[in-house]
């Protein structure tokens, strides 16, 4: 019997615990390792569960602990991590999200994870230094309409058909029932903690042109034409509170 | 992260150190007494910015640091992510720590991280595959880095060295220093019926340059046989702390590190723990001074 | 809009955004349960996991049934239809398992 042990049958066998131990691992005795080789399982299966349930705190509370379980033991089996930075672990959970039978109905799930992943995303971006309004002010108007703002890399947007900013609030600060309703969600981080704020209409759309590094007046004017009544003060406003304007580049 | 940090520690003191938590930033900014050095997951401080390296900025001021890697699969058959290796000199160029460590273990196959520390067998295949990865770390760091014993829960029928041999074999053939994890020779050696001091009496003593402590879980096979599980989230037992007692008298004092990073309790039970090692290890060098 | 009035627009946008983010920053805050925390870091979900080199000894690897009574909060939150507004039918169902009992 050929008792050399690869890393590809180790894996596998740690993977899909229905298959044998590998032959060639002992116990104490000298017998074959049986059950031992579980710690392994269990180490692995356990550590990449706990790192999902930090990681998707909104998920875990919607679908509840025992049930989230058994997404995350599915989820890190078909998508172990491709990468030892564990703090980006689940960014394919969204696209698992749609494909996973038992919460078809919840199909709000998908979005609320990629919130989660942005504000990870977030928290971890590199740091820089808020543009200071004033220069905003300072800028005459049809100087601003052609400059380009450069947006903090801690800035994240997420557009979505439900309403995952009163999702968000209702699961994590015992904020009312959601409403039915389109969300553009902006993911700002002041100093270190990442704040959400939810975006007047086609608010997302502005800042997404923005974040695209098209003209002020370009952004504007997309916004503007899916919605006349689009509040710019309230966007600009959020993206000033939240430190995301780093600077300006007059065009 | 491209200016390194500026700051006086080259080495860490012969004195204890804690695995950092980020909770515990403000306790340790106060009163860190007994704790001297902080030791941290290399991969947890690989983002851009934010809190993490935040923190660490103010704390590379007060302490000496030690990386401690846990992902860069030093056991792997396959070669070593050169996109890791380059993501851990950017994090030690800017932080310039006192030491750097890694496993004797793997972690990643067909490019997918398990997060969890697999055994390897000990054979002239397997020594020549890590000694040539330890190779390749310390050159592309520019550093002289540590291994670690790993904890084992079952042997490998192909295995034809023993751990401490091997590990000196490493020692030998790439110039690296050992990490002696003292919970992990009391886990092995429980799992896998040895005594425990003929494993530190037959290790290579003068390499080691750290040393861990950490609590374990106590479970049992299906053969009823004692089980101990690396856990690092309890305090550590009596019959460790004696293995350290033992082990520091043949070493003298060295950098020891109070591992703690399930269920991660309040600074004062951590900082409990760590004064125990520091009688330990205070009593030994007043014996070395002698 | 011509673009003469767009300009004095933006201009007054920029004025009350001014004076909005002068009085609203702290009012933006997403929860303070996860992310208003001090450096200390105390409960600090935003950061998500971190690495492990230790093992464990909670029993978990087989992959466990779906269970409709620990449901969560997604049965409390009632949102009535999906979003191509057909009407949210059904209830959770029990899942496969792709893993056997041991």
């Amino acid at each position: 019997m050929n008792l050399t042990v690869s890393q590809a049958a180790f894996t596998k066998a740690i993977m899909t615990p229905t298959l044998d131990v590998p032959a060639g691992l002992r116990d104490a005795k000298g017998d074959p390792a049986g059950k031992r080789f579980s710690v392994y399982r269990n180490n692995v299966a356990v550590s990449l569960t706990e790192a999902l349930i930090q990681a998707f705190p909104v998920i875990v509370k919607l679908l509840g602990n025992d049930n989230f379980r058994v997404l995350a033991g599915q989820f890190l089996r078909a998508h172990p991590p491709t990468s030892p930075l564990m703090m980006h672990y689940g960014e394919a959970l969204p696209s698992f999200l749609q494909g996973f039978e038992p919460t078809q109905q919840y199909g709000y799930l998908p979005d609320i994870a990629r919130l989660e992943l942005a504000i990870r995303r977030s928290y971890h971006a590199a740091d820089s230094a808020p543009l200071h309004p004033e220069a905003l002010q300072a800028l005459p108007p049809e100087k601003l309409m052609l400059a380009t703002l450069e947006i903090a890399p801690a800035t994240e947007l997420i557009s979505s058909q439900w309403p995952i900013f009163q999702i968000w609030q209702f699961n994590m600060a015992a904020g009312p029932k959601p409403k039915m309703r389109a969300e553009d969600v902006l993911i700002t981080r002041p100093e270190f903690d990442p704040q959400n704020i939810v975006l007047p209409r086609c608010g997302g759309i502005f800042v997404q042109a923005l974040i695209q590094q098209k003209i002020f007046g370009d952004a504007l004017t997309a916004a503007s034409t899916h919605n006349p009544e689009f509040d710019l003060s309230q966007t600009l406003a959020a993206l000033l509170t939240g430190n995301a304007i780093t600077g300006i580049k007059e065009g | 992260m491209n200016v390194p940090l500026q700051h006086p520690f080259r080495k860490l003191p012969s004195a204890t150190g804690v695995g950092y938590k980020p909770q515990h930033f403000q306790a340790i900014m106060d009163n860190p007494a007994p704790v001297e050095w902080l030791e941290i997951h290399a991969e947890n401080y690989m983002g851009q910015g934010g809190r993490p390296l935040a923190q660490l900025r103010a704390l590379a001021s007060k302490f000496a640091f030690s990386v401690h890697g846990v992902g860069l699969s030093i056991g792997s058959e396959t070669d070593l992510d050169v996109d890791h290796l380059d993501r851990l000199k950017t994090l030690c160029d800017w932080l310039q720590p006192a030491q750097f460590s890694e496993h004797l273990a793997w972690s990643t196959h067909d490019s997918h991280f398990l997060n969890d520390l697999l055994p390897l067998p000990y054979t002239k295949d397997t020594l020549t595959l890590v000694a040539n990865h330890v190779d390749q770390v310390q050159n592309h760091l520019g550093r002289t880095m540590l291994l670690e014993n790993p904890s084992s829960y079952l042997a490998f029928a192909e295995s034809t060295f023993e751990e401490y041999d091997f590990l000196d074999q490493i020692t030998k053939r790439t110039g690296c220093g050992l990490l002696l994890d003292v919970n992990n020779v009391f886990v092995s050696a429980t799992n896998l019926n040895y005594d425990p001091r003929a494993y530190i009496d037959a290790f290579p003593i003068d390499s080691v340059k750290e040393i861990h402590l950490g609590g374990h879980d106590e479970d049992e096979d299906s053969d009823g046989a004692p089980l101990l599980i690396d856990s690092h989230g309890r305090e550590i037992v009596d019959p460790v702390w004696a293995l350290y007692d033992y082990t520091i008298a043949k070493t003298g004092p060295v950098p020891t590190l109070i591992e703690w990073d399930t269920d991660v309790p309040d600074w004062t039970v951590l900082a409990d723990e760590a004064m125990r090692a520091d009688t330990i290890l205070t009593q030994q060098s007043q014996v070395a001074a002698q | 809009m011509s673009n003469t009035v767009k300009t004095l627009a933006v201009a007054g946008a920029v004025a009350a955004a001014m004076t909005a983010q002068m009085t609203t920053s702290a009012a933006a805050a997403g929860g303070e349960k996860c992310y208003g925390v001090s450096l200390a870091g105390a409960n600090d979900c935003a950061a998500g996991p971190g690495t492990t080199c230790a093992g464990t000894s909670t029993v978990d690897y087989q992959g466990n049934a779906w269970k409709i009574v620990d449901a969560g909060t997604c049965v409390d939150m009632e949102l009535p239809a999906l979003a191509d507004g057909t009407a949210r039918m059904g209830s959770l169902e029990e899942l496969d398992r792709d893993l056997p009992q041991s």
